[in-house]
């Protein structure tokens, strides 16, 4: 029997034992849904190293694994403290894919916002989730969104009114224990943003520290007509983590979507970013930053289609490799014919810390439109030892030298960031995990504090 | 101070430094100058512990301690300070970062605690008032997108932080007019004093007008031909170097 076969049917009878203690049957639209995410799956099968999307990336930690479905969300609050970003922010938190309500916080949601756990959604008007759910992300789209579709029974839903400005950040928290057995979890998250709404979404991944489990994430976005949505992927889930999330994103005209995406944790990471611009004047910015150290393997691939006249995109990814770690980006950008009077640019640079760490970059461009604007280019290399040399110099030690550097390679993705918590996060992180720890922190301050 | 006997350099196969000797004591201002290619650059940076360098013979030593056998970092906090004929441009590397990691770094070597940030403030914005910067410097990249002038006073403000026992100073003259020179050399001057010692690399008289030197050398092929005070730079400004030349190889 294939791994798929094996891997099918095990989630399939531990999700009956699950299903079989719920109160009130699903939804006919579900369950014809799910079967078709199967049916996808399964005819599809774990991709290989043969599927050209897949070319880099091996999922056998998955595939072979044995991941349980997780039966609570028990999460010690004083653990849980010490993980979350220190915002005030709107919360919601599922701990290994179980919606916790006490490690939420939609108190006081302003006037035109919701903000619920997809199960609740569900549960008090399915027909209202029906109609966008999966109208982003197909089960064509690949085995893992299949597989999602399949599973899915909890995530976070948010919906945003037309003209509704939300303050605070919309914080979405996924917490990954240490269990005894591996569990794995198929969240699924939909966000609604109505015409001229404005809001800033974080998906938040971060467990324990030695979890070992398996969360497979797809994000559908919807941007109205003049729709502004910042969104964030913070990924620092544990070293032992696989994590496959794809985000699809669907935007009207004067539409602005910003995207970023840092992953700095994880064994085995796979994000698949997809963004349609599908009326004049939307844009889309792609901001990237990836981290990797020891055996961790991150992959993004990120897509934008410029289905419409005067769309503009904007991509920016910064790679940083350590150890063994290896990192693949793939960038494409598809111009439909008469989508004319775009622009679109794209770069990657990579950052090689050791000789063994590995990046394969292709930055692809697909252009059926004749007046159009566009760039892209990717760079690899290793930190400048001149300037290593003109630091230490000044008599700072190489470490710290290498520290800065390094730094500053991710700066020009981190100064686009505007929460600075989460700058502060990743510059902390990043500093935190150069090789020999040192500490740049008051580094970080001073700059802060002369800014103030 | 500094002492620098029968030095010999070697890079990528070809020997730059042929037996250089040169002594700077406390309190000096030694000035190097020589034609083009002749090794002036190789000698700091050798002082400083470029990697590129091999030094096979000779010695190098400050206050007593081996050079040759400290890290780079440890020759900078030991006092000893380059200031690049080409300042390397570090982007994303703001100068407040590297001024703030230069202090604390040489405080530490010292035994002293971290520069509290209020007190790091105001002794930075002191010295950027003496190199006539602006406070904008500080939250740029080092040196990236500095005009010729602004990175030789950038060079010079790390040195008025820093207060370097010896402060080596390559061609910092180079592609400054005559307003920033003045700035550099009031800088320079400044730093001046019973405890220290300037050796600086130069091609022109004119630095010299305003950094009186006690010494000055002239560096030919690697190694000093001829040594003396600073009416020698003035007789190398109206003969060239030909003289000096012929007179070291009768
Ligand atoms: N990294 C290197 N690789 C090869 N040759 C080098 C290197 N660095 C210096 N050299 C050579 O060493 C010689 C001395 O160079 P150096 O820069 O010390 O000269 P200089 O006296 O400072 O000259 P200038 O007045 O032009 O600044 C030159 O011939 C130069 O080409
Ligand atoms: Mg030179």
């Amino acid at each position: 029997m294939s791994a798929t076969h094996t891997f099918l049917d095990r989630l399939e009878e531990r999700i009956a034992n699950r299903r079989e203690s719920a109160t009130t049957p699903e939804p006919s639209w579900v369950t014809a849904r799910r079967q078709a995410g199967a049916a996808r799956f399964e005819a599809l099968g774990f991709p290989t190293r043969r599927d050209e999307a897949w070319k880099y990336t091996d999922v056998r930690r998955i595939s072979e694994g044995d991941f349980a479905l997780a039966q609570d969300a028990d999460f010690s609050p004083s653990t849980a403290a010490t993980l979350v970003l220190p915002l005030d922010a709107i919360r919601l938190s599922f701990v290994d894919g179980v919606f916790s309500a006490e490690l939420s916080d939609m108190a006081s949601l302003p006037e035109g916002l919701g903000v619920e756990p997809l199960s609740r959604a569900m549960s008090t008007n399915h027909e209202s989730v029906g109609g966008s759910l999966g109208r982003l992300a197909g089960v064509e789209f690949s085995p893992f969104t299949a597989l999602n579709t399949a599973f899915a029974d909890e995530g976070a839903v948010i919906r945003i009114g037309s003209g509704v400005v939300v303050e605070k950040p919309i914080l979405v928290q996924f917490f990954s224990r240490a269990n005894a057995q591996p569990v794995m979890s198929h969240p699924r998250v939909l966000i609604e943003a109505g015409a001229r709404s404005q809001a800033t979404v974080i998906e938040h991944y971060v467990g324990e520290e030695d979890a070992a489990n398996f969360t497979n994430v797809v994000s559908e976005v919807l941007l109205e007509r003049g729709a502004i949505l910042s969104h964030y992927i913070l990924q620092e889930a544990s070293l032992q983590d696989a994590h496959i999330g794809s985000l699809h994103v669907d935007q009207g005209r004067d539409s602005r979507f910003t995207s970023f995406n840092i992953n700095l944790g994880g064994a085995l990471v796979r994000n698949d970013l997809v963004a349609d611009l599908n009326a004049e004047n939307a844009e889309a910015n792609y901001y990237g930053l990836f981290f990797a150290q020891g055996r961790q393997h991150v992959d993004n691939h990120t897509l934008v289609n410029h289905n419409a006249p005067h769309t503009f995109s904007n991509e920016n990814y910064k790679g940083i490799l350590g150890d063994r770690a290896r990192g693949v980006f793939n960038g494409k950008v598809i111009v439909k014919r008469d989508s004319q009077k775009i622009e679109a640019h794209q770069s990657n640079a990579n950052l090689l810390l050791s000789d063994r760490a590995e990046i394969d970059t292709k930055p692809e461009l697909e252009i059926y439109a004749d007046d159009v604007k566009c760039s892209h280019g990717a760079t690899t290399g290793q930190l400048d030892e001149e300037a290593v040399f003109a630091l230490r110099t000044r008599g700072i030690d190489e470490q710290t030298a290498r520290g800065l550097l390094t730094l500053a390679f991710a700066g020009e993705v981190m100064d686009k960031v505007t929460l600075d918590t989460v700058a502060e996060r990743v510059e902390r992180a990043v500093a935190g995990k150069l090789p020999e720890r040192f500490n740049l922190g008051d580094l970080v301050d001073v700059a802060t504090a002369d800014q103030a | 101070m500094l002492e620098v006997k029968d030095l010999h350099v070697t890079v990528e196969g070809n020997e730059i430094l042929k037996g250089l000797s040169l002594t700077v004591n406390v309190g000096e201002v030694h000035a190097i100058m020589g034609p083009n290619g002749s090794g002036k650059s190789t000698l700091s940076a050798v002082i400083a512990g470029k990697e590129d360098y091999e030094v096979t013979s000779g010695s190098i030593t400050f206050e007593g301690r081996n050079v040759l056998e400290m890290e780079i970092e440890e020759r900078a906090q030991a006092g000893l300070l380059l200031g690049f004929q080409y300042p390397v441009e570090i982007p994303g590397v703001k100068n407040i970062y590297l001024l703030k990691a230069a202090l604390n770094a040489q405080r530490k070597a010292r035994g002293e605690n971290e520069i509290p940030a209020p007190e790091f403030m105001k002794l930075v914005r002191e010295k950027l008032a003496v190199m006539k910067m602006d406070a904008s410097f500080l939250q740029r990249a080092v040196n990236e997108g500095f005009s010729g002038g602004e990175k030789k006073r950038n060079e010079i403000l790390q040195m008025l932080l820093l207060e370097p026992k010896l402060a080596m100073l390559d061609e910092i003259d180079s592609g400054l007019d005559i307003d920033a020179m003045k700035i550099v050399a009031d800088g320079v001057n400044s730093l001046r004093s019973e405890e220290r010692a300037v050796l600086m690399v130069t091609h022109y008289q004119r630095l010299l007008d305003y950094i009186t030197p006690d010494y000055v050398h002239v560096l030919v092929d690697g190694r000093i031909v001829k040594s003396g005070d600073k009416s020698l730079a003035l007789e190398l400004e109206s003969r060239g170097y030909e003289w000096v030349l012929e007179e070291s190889a009768a």
